[in-house]
């Protein structure tokens, strides 16, 4: 895939400043030793079986198939990973490498709070001291991750500059990184940012396709004809295709958040769109959702973990080459694929997720029924209640906080 | 104008320069030239305009704050240029434009490498572009007489400090301590050291910069390098007191 140190395509890179090459090639060669060593990829799997929920079951979702009466949906469920998202898996094999680069402080940016949560769970089981920047309009939609952050011994900042989402506790990330790099790693939570991040996260997330072939060849002994995953940074989806991208029967198709509509310019939508362009920014070049004299434009989606300007340049150059295809799924749709998914299956999926769920079901109708789909669910959805709960009218709901409120009020 | 002559011809009768920082747009235009004609007035030597960046990954919370109030003001990069264009051909000192990567990619690297050519800039500090990333911006550079100013920090390798050697122009802006912009910088021995190691890969002036606010830091460096950088001092300066308070920071400081 790579041609270039740390390019994809034409993608990808290390645009960074002068204090940190250092400690980036450091890592680089911290992150090749552990790969090539035979003992780390067992020992990371062993972790992950005994800590987390690895490997994630393949569900099939018999109700939702007959429901739509089409393709049969299978479910990869990566919302029974510990802390509740594939997150666990980048966080958990980064500390690993953590624990071999002796470093004794993580820090972390976060946009829904998934990947802060695994941080600071990661830090409070193998004693680390752990920071994570989170931009002030996610603490305030996420405030249950936030709760939980700082219960693990986390310290939460939150951050107030630009947009006040993910790209902006990225760059906080990256300002304390350059002053505190001898003692700290950062634990970068996608698949982006400089090399060689994109291609450390890819890695330890490869797991969830890694599984997921072996058990679709174990139940059906044959592979799926599509994959849908949603697309924040990219790292549930690079996680789920890479293990199919010489499979060219399987079709792989990434969801982005749609947002309010394509047309109405309130989206997060860099590869399905035609809104972005190729820029450099945060330590690589990629499409970015930006104007035309490269400064980055606000996001939106309903989901705070898709709400994110860059986009993987591993994702942006298998857009490139036609292996992957992408969509974008409103947040109406996403709501009411939570709510469908929740009554047929019994399951709650993330709103990130919930974008895969979305798409899936436009296609599945149409689809004849030994077509087989399976869709990631990166994450669970009860970080979710409050907006959830709104968007669904739950009067009740909206009863007990006005009660709890009131109780707190009078104390 | 060649920058490195500039430099070795004003160390003649300074034995520290000084280069001043502010950023394109913040408070506001009117501003900025006050600020430029104080700085002149008060005897800097140079002065690098950042043109601002929504991601400003390298700059602390001053100048950060600085960029984003800018942007909201509706900043454009033409409105930098044309800052440039009259700056420079009204005072007779080198002007720089500090900014990220993207501004340039943007407009296309080569385009805006000339514009600022044509605007009288005579080079440029970008943070976030290392020598292996950095082809077509060194060649555009080359290719218009303007100078790519290259970072050396105090955890860049004796390879990789040659290696900047090699690729730069103008003069190496040795970063004195690991961080962002902002923080103030406590000067040592290990400044000292440092120094030694950039020195002796390259013949080119030398500036030391990041955290740079007193008199003191000035006179540390006296005689060590060619240059001090003042950025967020002088903000931090002009934000609390107004251009007379400018005024005497930059007087208290030759
Ligand atoms: C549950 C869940 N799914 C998906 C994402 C999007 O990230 P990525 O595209 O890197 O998988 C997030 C990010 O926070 C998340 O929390």
């Amino acid at each position: 895939m790579t041609t270039k140190r740390g390019y994809y395509g034409c993608f990808g890179g290390a645009f960074m400043p002068e204090i940190l090459i250092a400690t980036l090639s450091q890592l680089e060669k911290d992150f090749y030793a552990a790969k090539s060593d035979p003992g780390f990829w067992s020992e990371y799997t062993s972790l992950m079986s005994s800590y987390s929920c690895r490997p994630t079951p393949l569900t099939l979702a018999e109700n939702l198939t007959r429901y739509f009466g089409g393709a049969r949906i299978y479910i990869k469920r990566e919302d029974l990973n510990h802390t509740g998202a594939h997150k666990a898996n980048n966080v958990m094999g980064q500390g690993l490498l953590v624990k071999r680069m002796g470093k004794k402080r993580v820090i972390a940016e976060t946009g829904a709070g998934q990947h802060g949560v695994a941080t600071a769970t990661m830090a409070a089981r193998f004693g680390l001291d752990c920071t994570v920047y989170m931009g002030e309009v996610d603490v305030e939609r996420q405030r249950p991750n936030v709760f939980w952050m700082e219960q693990l011994g986390a310290t939460v900042v939150s951050v107030k500059d630009g947009s006040r989402t993910l790209k902006d506790a990225m760059n906080e990330a990256m300002r304390d990184w350059s002053a505190s790099m001898e003692t700290t790693h950062y634990v970068l939570g996608t698949v982006c940012g400089p090399h060689p991040f994109p291609e450390m996260v890819a890695y330890f997330q490869s797991i969830i396709g890694q599984e997921v072939k072996q058990q679709m060849l174990q139940r059906e002994g044959r592979l799926p004809d599509r994959i849908y995953a949603c697309v924040g940074g990219g790292s549930n989806a690079v996680g789920i295709f890479t293990a199919f991208l010489e499979d060219r029967q399987v079709e792989l198709h990434g969801v982005e958040a749609g947002g309010k509509g394509l047309a109405s310019g309130h989206h997060a939508s860099r590869l399905a769109s035609t809104d972005a362009r190729v820029g450099i920014a945060q330590g690589y070049k990629t499409f970015f959702l930006q104007d035309e004299e490269g400064q980055m434009k606000e996001t939106y989606s309903v989901a705070a973990g898709l709400d994110y300007i860059g986009v993987s340049p591993i994702l942006a150059n298998l857009r490139e080459t036609g292996r992957i295809q992408f969509h974008a799924a409103t947040d109406n749709e996403v709501i009411e694929a939570v709510r469908l998914t929740m009554k047929k299956e019994g399951i709650i999926p993330a709103l990130e997720s919930a974008h895969a769920f979305a798409y899936a079901y436009r296609e599945a109708p149409t689809l004849s029924k030994d077509t087989i789909l399976v869709i990631n669910q990166s994450g669970r959805g009860d970080k979710d209640i409050f907006t959830i709960a709104d968007a669904l009218g739950d009067a009740k709901w909206k009863e007990f906080i006005i009660k709890k409120a009131r109780g707190y009020e009078s104390h | 104008m060649n920058l490195t002559e500039y430099i070795r011809e004003k160390r003649k009768t300074k034995d520290i320069l000084c280069m001043a920082h502010l950023v394109c747009g913040y408070p506001d235009f009117a501003a900025n030239k006050e600020v430029i004609r104080i700085m002149v007035e008060m005897g800097v030597d140079l002065i690098e305009l950042q043109i601002p960046f929504s991601e400003p990954t390298a700059d602390g919370p001053m100048i950060l704050k600085a960029n984003q109030l800018s942007l909201q003001r509706g900043t454009r990069v033409r409105d930098c240029l044309s800052l440039m264009r009259e700056v420079s051909s009204q005072y007779p000192i080198p002007f720089l434009f500090m900014t990220y990567y993207n501004i340039l990619f943007s407009r296309g690297v080569d385009a805006f490498v000339q514009e600022t050519r044509q605007a009288g800039g005579v080079g440029f500090i970008i943070p976030d572009i290392p020598p292996e990333e950095g082809e077509e911006y060194f060649n555009a550079c080359h290719n218009n007489y303007i100078s790519p100013i290259l970072l050396m920090t105090p955890t860049t390798s004796p390879q990789r400090l040659s290696l900047i050697a090699e690729a730069g122009d103008g003069f190496f802006y040795c970063v004195a301590r690991k961080g962002v912009t902002g923080a103030q910088t406590h000067l040592s021995q290990e400044t000292d050291e440092f120094i030694r190691r950039c020195r002796k890969v390259t013949d080119l002036p030398l500036a030391m910069g990041l955290g740079i606010s007193r008199r003191e830091d000035l006179d540390y460096l006296r005689g060590k390098v060619d240059i001090a950088v003042i950025g967020s001092a002088i903000l931090r300066t002009f934000e609390q007191g107004g251009y007379q308070a400018l005024q005497s920071f930059l007087e208290k400081l030759s």
